[in-house]
């Protein structure tokens, strides 16, 4: 919707134009509106839009398509790597991204996106961690913090029984394919802001085909967590941020070549 | 033309072998990226194609699994772009999810399967145990994909390109069914290459350029109307292949006695068969589908009425067989031979089988 000021108002607020004119399905408070909010923002002042083909995950966020003004294709759970580097190689000069939840990444599709790094694909990972399976109930996801509990982890998470916290972010930042990999959040205002700053230098380098770039976003899932909306968010930055420290864990084109 | 001419454009005969004169056929038509993880019996595909797509200024990847080959392929494909998988029985099994996908979201895209011997890791020797998947389904889902059999490299060849232009023109999937012997076998051929022209789409991912409504290639379709709305128009699109598409093959059917069902490499021992048996008075025929789907149902109804009875043969336990019987619907016997694990029947077995059909 396009809003016709007459008088000296300023608008200091709008949809972007890489953003479709439709409300979403997404829980009242969840995070994918904001980062999705963040990634078209970047569309427009990066004038991406044109250029740009989106891959979709199997998660919360699978219906992107509807909100984002980018052709698009879906992906089977956790393959949006693969597919995304398909995408590139054949069509090398546009802007491809993928939108992955936490399941989606970090568990049924950890080949793909260790690989896609590993090739230093010139692809955006937008990594949405809500530490829970969402949209398939609430489970636990590799990224699920110890003691926390989820409909398949009852007691909370044990890690005799279920293992550790995946930090997948740090792993990927390893692979020499990897020119940038950063993980932020949307905790809070100062954190969304911090989060596009992370985001721009992710797609920036996508551009000068520096290689893989993937963000992390720390996000919420206030209906799959039992929380209000503020709750989570706070939750996130009282409790989440401990297990998985925001910052860029790497910045190759950053490092330049002296330092290697 | 002159006489210069004319010798110059006669393809040259020349010695390939099957998985090489496959990729060289790809490439020659026009194929843009190919994606492909190691496995024999296929592996000289992927090393062809390591070599030669570079070289053609195309896309090569050695993925990460088949599940990463059929995916890059999805990726590759929803751009419009002509492309080839290629594996063997374990990788097509893997490849399962992405198959599905792709013929939800009518991607097309040629795969290649050098059938070995299953199930499990099985061995690596020549097998069509894989027919069930090729024609019975390799995803979840309603859906089928067209399943090409060549029976020689000169044939895998000219498929090649027919396959390209079979999943361009119905956005699907299409599988060439290859079995160990093809791909590792060499023969000589005149290779006729084809690069079948492209057709104008209007579906694929190019992105935007502010200049058009965004596309999205996609097989989810939440609302159940919907879905099913979605999967009415594939039914429709598989039985419109089903009438234009069918494929098959005869020799020596008229005044035939028994015929022989067989396709890939058992054709071939069956048609040696054939010609023994001949030699010595009994009247073979050989009815071979190049199409396994769509199955050849009515030809085959049309081309074994008023014969004696049906030999199909098969390396398998018996699994293009039942397609056989259910075309036939009893109004012949239907007799089936097949081995596994790589062991070939040879032609004095299938020439025995046909003996007992007719002995009083
Ligand atoms: C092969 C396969 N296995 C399981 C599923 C079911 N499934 C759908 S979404 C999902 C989890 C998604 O969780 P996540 O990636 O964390 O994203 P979120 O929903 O939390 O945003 C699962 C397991 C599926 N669609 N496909």
């Amino acid at each position: 919707m396009t809003v016709q000021l007459t008088d000296n108002r300023r608008v200091i607020y709008r949809r972007p134009d890489a953003l479709q004119d439709k409300s979403t399905h997404y829980c009242p408070g969840c995070g994918h509106g904001i980062v999705h909010r963040l990634v078209a923002e970047l569309f427009d002042e990066m004038k991406l839009t044109g250029r740009t083909i989106g891959v979709g995950s199997v998660g919360c966020s699978v219906f992107a398509y509807e909100y984002f003004k980018t052709d698009f294709v879906e992906s089977p759970h956790g393959r949006a790597p693969a597919v995304a580097t398909g995408v590139r190689r054949v069509q090398p000069d546009k802007f491809v991204f993928t939108y992955q939840g936490d399941g989606d990444l970090a568990a049924i599709g950890t080949a793909e996106i260790v690989h896609a790094a590993a090739r230093g694909e010139n692809i955006t990972a937008i990594f949405v961690n809500n530490g829970i399976y969402g949209m398939t109930g609430g489970q636990m996801a590799p990224t699920t913090l110890l003691g926390q509990k989820t409909t398949s982890s009852p007691l909370g998470r044990d890690p005799v029984l279920a293992g550790y916290p995946v930090p997948i972010t740090e792993m990927l930042a390893l692979v020499p394919g990897t020119a940038y990999a950063a993980r932020g959040s949307v905790a809070t205002p100062q954190l969304v802001g911090r989060a596009k700053s992370l985001l721009k230098r992710a797609f920036e380098l996508q551009e000068a085909k520096a290689g893989f770039t993937i963000v992390e976003i720390l996000s919420n899932c206030p209906v799959g967590w039992g929380m209000t909306a503020p709750a989570s968010m706070e939750h996130v930055e009282k409790d989440v941020i401990g297990t998985y420290p925001l910052g860029v864990l790497v910045d190759r084109a950053k490092a330049g070549p002296e330092s290697k | 033309m002159s006489a210069m001419a004319t010798t110059q454009l006669a393809p040259k005969r020349v010695l390939m072998k099957g998985n090489e004169a496959m990729a060289e056929a790809a490439i020659q038509a026009g194929c843009d990226a190919y994606f492909g993880y190691p496995i024999t019996p296929q592996a000289e595909i992927l090393e062809l194609m390591a070599r030669r797509m570079p070289e053609e200024g195309r896309v090569f990847i050695q993925a990460e699994s088949e599940l990463g080959a059929i995916n890059m392929a999805l990726g590759a494909a929803a751009t419009g772009a002509r492309v080839l998988v290629s594996s063997s029985s374990p990788g097509i099994s893997l490849m399962a999810e992405g198959m599905s996908y792709m013929a939800g979201s009518e991607v097309p895209m040629v795969l290649i399967n050098v059938m070995r011997g299953g199930p499990g890791l099985g061995s690596i020797g020549p097998s069509q145990s894989d027919y069930f998947q090729a024609v019975k389904g390799h995803g979840h889902g309603d859906y089928k994909v067209p399943v090409l059999a060549p029976a020689s490299i000169a044939e895998a060849v000219a498929l090649m390109a027919d396959a390209f232009e079979l999943a361009e023109r119905y956005r699907t999937p299409v599988i060439v069914l290859a079995d160990g012997t093809l791909g590792q076998a060499m023969e000589p051929v005149s290779p006729a290459y084809r690069d079948p022209a492209r057709l104008q789409t209007d579906w694929n991912l190019t992105s935007t350029n502010g200049e058009r409504e965004p596309r999205v290639v996609r097989s989810l379709h939440l609302r159940p109307e919907e879905l099913q709305e979605h999967n009415t128009h594939l039914q429709a699109k598989f039985a419109q292949i089903a009438e234009r598409e069918v494929r098959f093959a005869t020799e020596r059917i008229e005044d035939a006695d028994i015929v022989i069902v067989a396709y890939g490499t058992a054709a071939r021992i069956a048609r040696t068969a054939m010609e023994r048996g001949r030699s010595k008075g009994l009247r073979i025929g050989i009815f071979r589908p190049i199409t396994l789907w769509p199955f050849p149902t009515a030809e085959l109804v049309a081309a074994t009425e008023g014969k004696r009875g049906i030999l199909t043969v098969e390396l398998s336990s018996g699994q293009m067989v039942e397609d056989v019987r259910l075309a036939i619907e009893g109004r012949l016997p239907v007799h089936f031979l097949g081995r596994q694990g790589g062991v070939l029947p040879s032609p004095n077995e299938v020439l025995e089988a046909c003996r007992k059909m007719v002995a009083p």
